[in-house]
């Protein structure tokens, strides 16, 4: 019997796992994990958090290893095309490996400022590798007279978090009512918005960043905003969200484009007649599958223990291809906002209703859960998160919102609020 | 001047930790355990430190062992992976 070859394409937290989970479930062939990034696989948390503030150095964020993997790694190689005709995939330097099983695991980058001139100006940052948070730590740690954070979704919201325990003057600009707004929906927004505000961060919402002025010399000194008012700010965060990594599977035959590469609801990937190849999975930020909690919506999420569920989940997928059942875990997140710790489970999509389950949002400490249809779709931790895995299982059983009735420490009153999605 | 060579000392090589802080709730024995590496920020969030120096071995063990929804992670390049 020929030796079987995997290939795992993009070095981060869910190619890690990933390739792990193919040694944990008996794969004695060869491993190859090819990443564009320089370095072994790191975790992206603390980039957007402790690293900024000087607390934690961005080269101590290296990822432990759980098993050893007798590996071969191509890392500094991006990957730029995918040959499934010859079981191939092509690499930035011109070599190409062949393999019988690959892990997509690509992620996604950072999405750039509109205008390509005013994103190159000096001081003008986004967040996602190493290199960012080393170069926006050395720009806090110099000192700005005021940073401005543009988009104030998760990153956006740690990123001006960051600012104020430096003691640094921050404003964060988001088109929508409230920070968190797509996420959360504006009612939480509104209340998260206004512990940002407690704290010293300058919010903007209801209005967008038009362009970015420079000082003739190639250094951003302000932002001009749509109605006409100016931000002087010497630092400048894109904090945009992100864009998938799929640009190399053009011509692959997959299907696949900048919301994410298709999988089943095993994980396999989909070509464009939506065939699977039973020699592809994927996982993490580019996956996008079918999630069964919610009705088979296609879903692509970019949340830590996802890359870490779904890689440890097409690893065993790939090894044992028979040992393979539906992709079905509970999405989970956390962010820390100046030291508040926010904890979220389930997706907040669609839901029609808002209840606060427990403690209460003018004491700064409580649990939300949404609702959509009468079931409980996701519940949401804002320094409560002993609560929370009580709440959760409610989420993964469907249970009937708005759930747990009679608990200690829950609201005397617990109207159905409108969660604010538009 | 050759900088001194820093591999050569096994017990330099940092510790890496990984706390699942999807699981952690905030019980703190980690911060009993080990202080100067595990603290809590604000009411319950947990700020630790990923790569500890070997000479930290024996505390980042009883944070580890202390954990009551065991969400610490450990890899020693002395003792593998716990």
């Amino acid at each position: 019997m020929v030796a079987e070859r995997a290939v795992v394409v993009g070095a981060g937290l869910a190619g890690l796992r990933g390739a792990e989970a193919l040694r944990r479930a008996g794969f004695t062939g060869s491993l190859t994990l090819v990443g564009a990034e320089a370095h072994r696989p790191y975790d992206r948390p603390p980039l957007s958090k402790h690293v900024l503030t000087g607390a934690v150095a961005a080269d101590a964020t290296t990822l432990p290893s759980f098993l050893p993997l007798e590996a071969e790694w191509r890392l500094g190689t991006a990957v730029t095309g995918l040959d499934r005709r010859n079981g191939r995939v092509r690499l930035a330097d011109g070599s190409s490996l062949a393999f019988d099983r690959l892990l997509i695991a690509t992620g996604t980058r950072a999405r750039a400022w509109p205008n390509p001139h005013e994103g190159r100006l000096a001081g003008v940052h986004s967040i996602r590798s190493r290199e960012d948070a080393t170069a926006l730590r050395t720009a806090l740690a110099a000192g700005p007279r005021r940073v401005l954070v543009i988009g104030g979704g998760f990153i956006g919201c740690e990123m001006a978090s960051a600012c104020r325990t430096l003691g640094i003057p921050v404003t964060l600009v988001e088109p929508s009512t409230a920070p968190l707004a797509r996420v959360l929906g504006t009612h939480m927004g509104d209340v998260i918005g206004a512990l940002h505000t407690a704290r010293g961060v300058e919010m903007r919402c209801g209005t967008e960043v038009e362009w970015l002025e420079d000082d003739g010399r190639g250094r951003v000194v302000r932002a001009h905003l749509s109605g006409g008012d100016r931000i002087e700010a010497d630092l400048v965060v894109v904090a945009l969200g992100a864009v998938r990594n799929t640009e190399w599977l053009a011509g692959s035959g997959l299907s696949a484009d900048a919301g994410g590469l298709d999988c089943d609801a095993d994980g396999y990937a989909l070509d464009t007649e939506g065939r699977v190849d039973a020699r592809v999975a994927a996982a993490g930020d580019v996956a996008r599958f079918p999630h069964p909690l919610y009705d088979g919506r296609r879903v692509a999420l970019e949340h830590w223990s996802h890359a870490v569920a779904q890689a440890e989940h097409a690893g065993r997928l790939l090894a044992d291809r028979k040992a393979c059942s539906h992709y079905a875990a509970v999405p989970t997140f956390w962010s820390t906002q100046h030291g508040i710790n926010i904890k979220s489970v389930g997706l907040t999509e669609g839901a029609d209703g808002l209840v606060i389950a427990q403690g209460s949002p003018k004491e700064g400490r409580f649990l939300a859960v949404y609702g959509r249809e009468g079931r409980c779709i996701a519940a949401l931790s804002v320094d409560c998160a002993r609560w929370l895995p009580a709440y959760a299982a409610q989420v993964a059983a469907r249970a009937p919102f708005p759930p747990i009735h009679g608990a200690i420490d829950q609201p005397e009153h617990r109207p159905v609020l409108p969660p604010g999605f538009s | 001047m050759p900088e001194p060579d820093r591999q050569a000392a096994p017990d330099s090589r940092p510790l890496r930790v990984l706390v699942d802080l999807n699981r952690c709730q905030a019980y703190a024995q980690c911060c009993y355990a080990a202080p100067a590496h595990f603290t809590i920020e604000g009411r319950e969030a947990l700020f630790y430190d990923p790569a500890p120096l070997a000479e930290a071995r024996a505390d980042i063990e009883r944070a580890r062992i202390s954990c009551p929804v065991q969400a610490i992670r450990v890899e020693d390049p002395e003792r593998g992976v716990l």
